[in-house]
């Protein structure tokens, strides 16, 4: 089926099969940051925003998108890029595949949450997983990113 | 020193955070087949009949291929150098199933669609066997797990295939028994260690296609590009030289991808069907059929003199290879060679056992490499010991652990180059508090704090066996080319390479291009594993780039009419009496001009000790008294990996692997049912440690100066992942009395536990 929707500001019309999710839809058309990690809506790595909200792209049908307003991390650049230089500048990005999903979900948090606790941190990202760094790196960066926003 | 000793970012860093499309599955060309895999539903069968006529009539479907297809050679996936260790046991596709999951049939068709509608159509008749499901009953079943008269290893490991044992091992120095009938004090406990997944975010993968002179190219994320064409040469029974492996960045390895999971079967089906084709494993497939950390059974025996000396230890293993026996025998020995030496006031030392072909998932190379199966016994004896000795633990290890200079049983002779592990105890030690909190403390609420430790080694590469090259490039604007074989899997290596070679030319990290890697390029390197790439790639690259300084002098001596010995190199200047020449200007005649000659440093480096680098890990925890459930509440590692040649990715090295460590400590739990289905398929059920999981984590270095290694370099990947089992084991007992000797320590064992 054809759908009008919006990615990254731009009006687009996507073909879509009924059981296509959203993650495959949008790879499909070229959106590569998307990446995936699981089967069972567990590992974060797919996380785009709809309407600004994180979700999932992996478990949400990709017709359900609808008139929706999509963003990926290639629609951020410049914010992502900007949180980017603090991560790496702890070396928290090991394999990078965990990455974008990551940021997406902490450019929300941003937004989101004023000045958040670190057991606010913690919470808001619990579900973005990531086998490389251990997580502290990416905590360092986060605090010196909020601290320094 | 300019750039070694620095926490510089890595090049790739802001390029992989973002989310640019530099992974395999992102450089699939167009018009890919999809390649899926049909398994098998039982532990062991044999396929009696298999029908892909339908499956192959599908519109879309451009080929099904079985065991009928493929060349009757056997071979192994590991990633090792040869004379590959690990024995020759698997066709492509075989006759013989040999666990859950195993390959069946391989189908690839326009989509991904198309091609599970076509694994529907594949009519398979099976006959099923008994299987081999317990590894501590495998060599007394009667199911024979590799029967084929075709099984072949190139070294004698010990196989024994009627009794499904692939591997047996023995390494005795002195006399064991009577040391241990001489010892005032002996302890003996049997310790489980599971079959850890590695986990790591992005899942096998691999793109094969046919180049413009019809050679097959396959880019996988891979850990071993060199050794991956090697097995495809021979399982494919195609020449080497026919075949070029491309890595591009990969999105995590931690030794999976040391084992060729999945190249194969899309360069099989591009060598039928000239066509590109690409495989990607989902979550479930990553869990269930590729390579896991070898589950073990270790029984140590330690015992020590009234004085608190150990005299004697025996450490007995049986290891769960599974089905195949990718990294069977070497997995088994470095248990062996990472635990005999660190306690060096031995009198005699011993390791042997066996390892067991199983009907389950094959199990295969995991950060750690069998030193975490025998740091987690080891360390956990120690611990015992020591409670019995009435000595406080730390006192036990500082008088009885190995000190630079000195030698140990298993040594032979040799001696040890460099350690700080006395002062990485003195260190933690104060960091977690120890004088304080050692051994426990009642919080009130049912609650109590405790803390425990434990110590590891590791090696830095194979001694006497792994070799890598590396070549330095003066290119015509007078900037670097470092070309590698190493692959870089998120560590950072390719920097750290960088920040070497940009220390011996003393030139900046953007004057240095670094590639790797790519079998057709790249110098010959095993690839990163074994914690080499630090250790061994970077005394090749040391040496390459001192090769390229050399003949840029030589250079320079010619253009400025002199001797070598007259000029003088910065970097950037070559100087000889009033005369001078720019680097770049070197470069440019020497390429386009009048010199002819381009410049090219080779370095290649193997070598025959394997420095280990150490880790003093302590944890404090926090048990509940009335669930058993532990939480994480600090970690301490402090680390001797040589000079720290990157400060800031080593640390994300040792915080990665101690959560990775805290995984199999506390959380990953491997379940199979009872016809040998396994159930923690998924993140659901096999639990990763997440944010919430791991508590405080801190790091200190103890830097030491390795006398072979690079800039006084060890190695750091897989050290860091050997403490937390045995150190939040012993907090958990010093907390509540309960040794967990089964890992993972789950709040069901300790609370069962504080029932007894
Ligand atoms: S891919 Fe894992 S949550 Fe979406
Ligand atoms: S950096 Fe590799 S999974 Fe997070």
């Amino acid at each position: 089926m054809q759908i009008e929707t919006t990615i990254n500001g731009k009006k687009i019309t996507l073909e879509v099969a009924n059981d296509e999710l959203l993650s495959d839809a949008l790879r499909a058309k070229g959106y590569l940051s998307i990446r995936q990690g699981c089967d069972t809506s567990c590992c974060g790595l797919c996380t785009v925003w709809i309407d600004g909200k994180p979700t999932l792209s992996c478990s949400t049908l990709a017709f359900r998108v609808r008139d929706k307003q999509i963003t990926t991390i290639e629609g951020v650049a410049q914010q992502a890029e900007e949180f980017a230089q603090v991560l790496v500048a702890e070396g928290a990005e090991q394999c990078g595949f965990c990455s974008p999903g990551f940021i997406m979900t902490v450019l929300a948090m941003k937004h989101e949450l004023k000045n958040p606790t670190e057991q606010e941190i913690i919470h808001y990202l619990t579900g973005n997983l990531c086998r490389c760094t251990g997580y502290m790196g990416q905590l360092r960066a986060i605090k010196k990113y909020l601290g320094g926003a | 020193m300019k750039y070694v000793g620095k926490g510089l970012p890595k090049l790739d860093g802001i390029r992989i955070a973002t989310g640019q499309p530099v992974y395999t599955e992102d450089l699939t060309p167009a018009n890919t087949l999809v390649v899926k895999i049909l398994r098998s539903p039982h532990a062991f069968a044999r396929i009696k009949t298999i029908d892909t006529s339908q499956a192959a009539a599908l519109e879309g479907v451009a080929c099904v291929l079985t065991h009928q297809d493929v060349p009757k050679v056997r071979f192994t996936l590991a990633g090792q150098s040869y004379p590959e260790p690990s024995p020759y046991d698997r066709y492509i596709l075989d006759e013989i199933v040999r666990y859950v999951g195993d390959e069946v049939a391989i189908i690839a068709a326009v989509d991904e669609k198309t091609a599970i509608r076509a694994m529907a159509l594949v009519k398979v008749d099976y006959e099923v066997f008994d299987p081999v499901l317990d590894f501590e009953t495998a060599a007394e079943h009667p199911s024979v797990v590799h029967p084929e008269a075709d099984l072949a290893c190139n070294i004698d490991i010990g196989l024994q295939q009627e009794k499904n044992i692939v591997c047996s091992h023995i390494n005795e120095v002195g006399d064991v028994e009577q040391e241990l009938a001489q010892c005032d004090v002996v302890v003996e406990e049997t310790y489980y260690i599971q079959a850890q997944a590695h986990a790591m975010m992005e899942t096998y993968r691999a793109v094969s296609y046919l180049d413009h002179t019809g050679r097959l190219v396959v880019t996988s994320s891979t850990q071993i590009p060199f050794h991956v064409r090697r097995q495809l040469a021979r399982a494919l029974q195609l020449p080497a030289s026919r075949i070029r492996v491309i890595k591009p960045r990969i999105g995590g390895g931690f030794g999976g991808k040391q084992t060729g999971c999945v190249e194969v079967f899309a360069a099989l089906v591009t060598q039928k069907t000239g066509q590109p084709a690409k495989i990607v494993l989902d979550r479930r497939e990553t869990f269930t059929s590729t390579t896991s950390r070898h589950a073990m059974r270790l029984k140590v025996r330690i015992g020590a003199d009234k004085e608190g000396f150990i005299r004697a230890l025996d450490i007995e293993g049986l290891s769960d290879t599974g089905a195949y026996g990718e990294h069977a025998p070497t997995v088994f020995w470095v248990v062996g060679e990472k635990t005999l030496p660190l306690y060096n006031k031995t009198r005699a030392v011993r390791y042997h056992g066996q390892v067991v072909y199983t009907n389950k998932m094959p199990a295969g190379a995991l950060r750690g490499y069998g030193a975490t199966q025998g740091t987690f016994a080891l360390e956990c004896a120690v611990n015992k010991l020591a409670e019995k000795l009435n000595l406080d633990p730390a006192e036990l290890r500082l008088k009885n652990l190995i000190k630079e200079g000195e030698t140990a049983l298993a040594y032979h002779g040799k001696r040890l180059g460099s350690s700080t592990l006395h002062q990485c105890i003195e260190k933690g030690k104060e960091l977690i508090g120890w004088q304080e909190k050692y051994p426990r403390k009642e919080m009130g609420n049912n609650k109590v704090r405790a803390v425990g430790m434990a110590v590891t080694m590791q090696g830095s590469g194979i001694a006497g066996i792994d070799t890598a090259s590396a070549e330095i490039r003066l290119n015509d604007d007078g900037s670097y080319t470092l070309l590698l074989g190493s692959t870089d899997m998120g560590t950072g290596s390719d920097t750290i390479l960088a920040q070497m070679a940009a220390e011996v030319l003393e030139t900046t990290l953007d004057q240095i291009v670094v590639y790797a890697a790519d079998t057709d390029i790249s110098p010959f390197d095993p690839g990163s594993y074994a914690s080499s790439t630090t250790y061994v790639t970077g005394m090749a690259v040391v040496k390459a780039a001192q090769d390229v300084k050399s003949r840029i002098i030589q250079q320079g001596a010619n253009f400025l009419e002199t001797t070598v010995e007259e000029v003088t190199f910065d970097g950037q200047l070559l100087h000889a009496g009033d005369k001078s020449m720019t680097l770049e200007k070197l470069a440019e005649l020497s390429i386009l001009g009048s010199g002819k000659l381009q410049l090219v440093g080779h370095g290649t480096y193997g070598s025959n000790v394997s420095p280990p680098p150490y880790v003093a890990g302590f944890a404090e925890v926090e048990v509940d008294q009335e669930t058993g459930k532990t939480t994480l509440l600090d970690y301490v590692a402090v680390v001797d990996c040589g000079t720290v040649i990157n400060p800031t990715l080593a640390r994300i090295q040792v915080e990665g692997g101690i959560v990775q460590g805290i995984g199999l400590a506390l959380y990953e739990d491997v379940k199979y049912d009872t016809k040998g289905t396994l159930l923690t398929n998924s993140f659901m059920q096999y639990k990763i440690p997440c944010r919430k999981d791991i508590g405080n984590i801190r790091v200190a270095f103890e830097e030491s100066h390795e006398p072979t290694g690079p800039f006084g370099a060890k190695s750091i990947g897989e050290v860091v992942i050997n403490t937390p089992a045995p150190a939040i084991a012993h907090a958990v007992y010093n907390a509540v009395g309960v040794s967990v000797t089964k890992l993972p320590i789950t709040p069901e064992k300790v609370f069962m536990g504080m029932q007894k």
